[in-house]
């Protein structure tokens, strides 16, 4: 048994990564970041709203905390339902309390199904992204380019119809993307993506129609990664964010502005025994003088306005 | 397959009508225990398997086994020290099985609503015809053996069809009218009780079952630790109690006797007993109690305010 020979071919070994998509840079290496009024540490808070069909194809594979049982799966159904209905209530109560700015991640369905949670949503003055269609419309490799390009203008075309808001942002159902959806973003006029995790900062991503900005959403620090993947305790994420949080401040010390951060769910983070760790969470973010907290596009738009960050040429 | 079921409309989590319990409660809490049977050599379902092994399935079996020889009894003795009746999710073949827990369950005027046949028997690839038979059966069986009406229901193992609630009101109307029939546990969307939809047109409600705080779900799927437990059931109802201050709200503890009842368990259920009734403004009350209060008293002004919020549609 063996390999073709080309599985010992290499063709993108090379300086920097295996695509064009953006530079490779190291975090440190880049000039200082300084944010408005000399805050050192901003931090988004964005709420992920989400329609869970209970008739999931799982095209290409089951999103996580979508339907596991047999149809019609009531149960995963109504418990993600849970969060559009109730938990998105405490999350409004939550922010009025602390004064907080977050951001709203809508499915494009959503605005469909409940325009009145929408119109609440966007009635709050808050910054709303699009997150797809639902979260059954996964963008993944291989993926029809005409039944994508289809996916992404229905869903923002119904967002900026029904909010008034221009939509400027874009999370990907679980994160997927294809090889085209970054092209395909820019061509509807998103000027940002959260899907890449990797950096703790925004940069500069290169798509067929203009740059395309990446903002930092760690996967790794959301509440249905912690609690629902990893089964640590509510407790426990609280404790991960404030580690995070106090780190990142620490290394804007001397590193220059930071930011943070935080994708949430209503259905999780939103019933009754877990809202008093957000609001635990979020009492102690707000109580750091040295925190700017602000919208995706705020602090995107206050990363690119400085001359020096490297924002305006490719990263 | 539908995206949704419909089954019920959206409604806003702020600005609802008033519920009013008894005696201005701010926290309707009623506990559920799940009395069940799984079978030792259960046929197959096409679309689940009921065990992981091949039959017998010794350690799931004998778990479950355990719950009902020796569980049942400690958590019969525990809700009682409380003053709390339960209201029993039962598979209904446990009357023939074992009818001196049934018995006991209704010395002490408790609820029995239906949890189907078996915990072992799924409703998915039933007829509309075999899935109205055995929603019959356990309603009659409940009947048979302890007299009472059955006016709630929780599918067997969580199973479903598009047709379970739309069914279930309709058998229960059939045998005792609207004295059966017309609440659904299946339904995890609120911390309220609300309208149903089923297509008789019925009076019929979802009656707050928390999933989250189920027993089975917190310690078999979620893996927490009994202590911590013990956080979450008084989390959860803190702050029940206090929204209910605005609106009456609903508490459930659903429980299964093999996962509470175990001795290094057991002591964290009683701590948020304690806790829970040791609050003045909790309504201590059974699932058929809090469903006809809210019947009678909280579901026209739902249907009202739904049809208000959604722009006078349905």
């Amino acid at each position: 048994m063996s390999l073709p020979d080309d599985y010992l071919e290499y063709p993108w070994r090379q300086y920097g990564n295996d695509h064009n998509r953006y530079d490779w840079s190291m975090l440190t290496d880049r000039p200082q970041v300084r944010w408005p009024n000399g805050k050192r540490l901003a931090v988004w808070v964005n709420v992920s709203v989400e329609f869970y069909p209970l008739n999931q194809r799982g095209i290409p594979f089951k999103v996580p905390n979508g339907m596991t049982m047999p149809y019609p799966d009531l149960r995963h159904y109504s418990l993600r339902d849970y969060g559009n209905r109730v938990g998105i209530f405490r999350f409004l109560k939550a922010f009025e309390r602390y004064n907080i700015t977050p951001t709203y991640a809508l499915n494009g369905q959503v605005a469909e199904r409940y325009p009145s949670l929408m119109r609440r949503l966007a009635d709050t003055g808050a910054e709303l992204l699009a997150h797809g269609w639902n979260m059954d419309h996964l963008h993944y490799g291989g993926q029809d380019k005409t039944e994508e390009t289809e996916q992404i203008k229905r869903t923002l075309d119904t967002l900026r119809k029904h909010s008034g808001q221009s939509i400027e942002g874009w999370l990907s159902p679980a994160k997927n993307q294809s090889d085209n959806t970054p092209d395909l973003l820019t061509a509807e006029g998103i000027r940002y993506c959260c899907d890449w995790v990797n950096d703790d900062m925004p940069y500069r991503f290169r798509t067929d129609h203009g740059d395309l900005m990446m903002m930092p959403l760690p996967t790794e620090l959301e509440d249905q990664f912690i609690i629902g993947n990893n089964l640590h305790s509510e407790d426990s994420w609280v404790q991960q964010v404030k580690d995070a949080f106090d780190f990142l401040m620490e290394e804007s010390a001397t590193q220059g502005g930071r930011m943070l951060g935080l994708n949430i769910h209503p259905w999780m983070m939103g019933q009754p025994h877990r809202i008093g760790c957000l609001e635990e969470v979020l009492e102690y973010i707000t109580g750091h003088e040295a925190v700017w907290q602000a919208g995706s596009g705020e602090i995107l738009s206050a990363f690119q306005a400085q001359a020096g960050s490297g924002s305006e040429g490719p990263l | 397959m539908m995206e949704s079921l419909n089954a019920y409309d959206y409604y806003a989590y702020e600005n609802r009508p008033k519920i009013r319990w008894p005696n201005d409660a701010r926290v309707a809490f009623w506990v559920a225990p799940n009395i069940e049977f799984y079978e030792l050599n259960p046929p197959p379902n096409p679309s689940r398997k009921a065990w992981p092994q091949p039959n017998p399935a010794v350690p799931g079996y004998s778990l479950r086994d355990w719950g009902n020889r020796v569980g049942h009894k400690r958590q019969m003795d525990l809700l009682e020290k409380y003053g709390i009746r339960g209201s029993v999710s039962l598979s209904v073949a446990l009357c023939d099985h074992h009818p001196e827990i049934i018995a006991a369950c209704k010395e002490r005027d408790w609820e029995f609503f239906s949890h189907g046949i078996y915990n072992t028997r799924y409703t998915y690839n039933m007829s509309e015809e075999q899935e109205r038979a055995m929603i019959r059966d356990s309603i009659e069986t409940i009947h048979r053996h302890t007299g009472q009406k059955c006016a709630g229901y929780l599918a067997p193992a969580l199973s479903h069809s598009e047709h379970t609630l739309d069914l279930f009101a309709e058998v229960g109307s059939e045998l005792f009218g609207d004295d059966a029939g017309f609440y659904t546990c299946d339904l995890f969307h609120d911390d309220q009780p609300t309208p149903v939809h089923v297509r008789s047109g019925k009076r019929f409600m979802s009656m707050p079952y928390s999933l989250e705080m189920n027993d089975t779900i917190v310690y078999a799927v979620n893996k927490v630790e009994p202590r911590h437990y013990l956080n979450m059931l008084k989390r959860h109802f803190d702050r029940l109690y206090e929204e209910g201050a605005e609106s009456g709200t609903v508490m459930c503890i659903p429980t299964h006797n093999y996962q509470i009842s175990s001795p290094h368990r057991i002591k964290a259920f009683e701590e948020a007993l304690e806790y829970i009734t040791g609050h003045s403004d909790v309504w201590v009350a059974t699932g058929r109690e809090i469903a006809e209060h809210y019947l009678a008293n909280g579901y026209d002004d739902a249907r009202d305010a739904i049809a208000h919020q959604n722009g006078g549609q349905r």
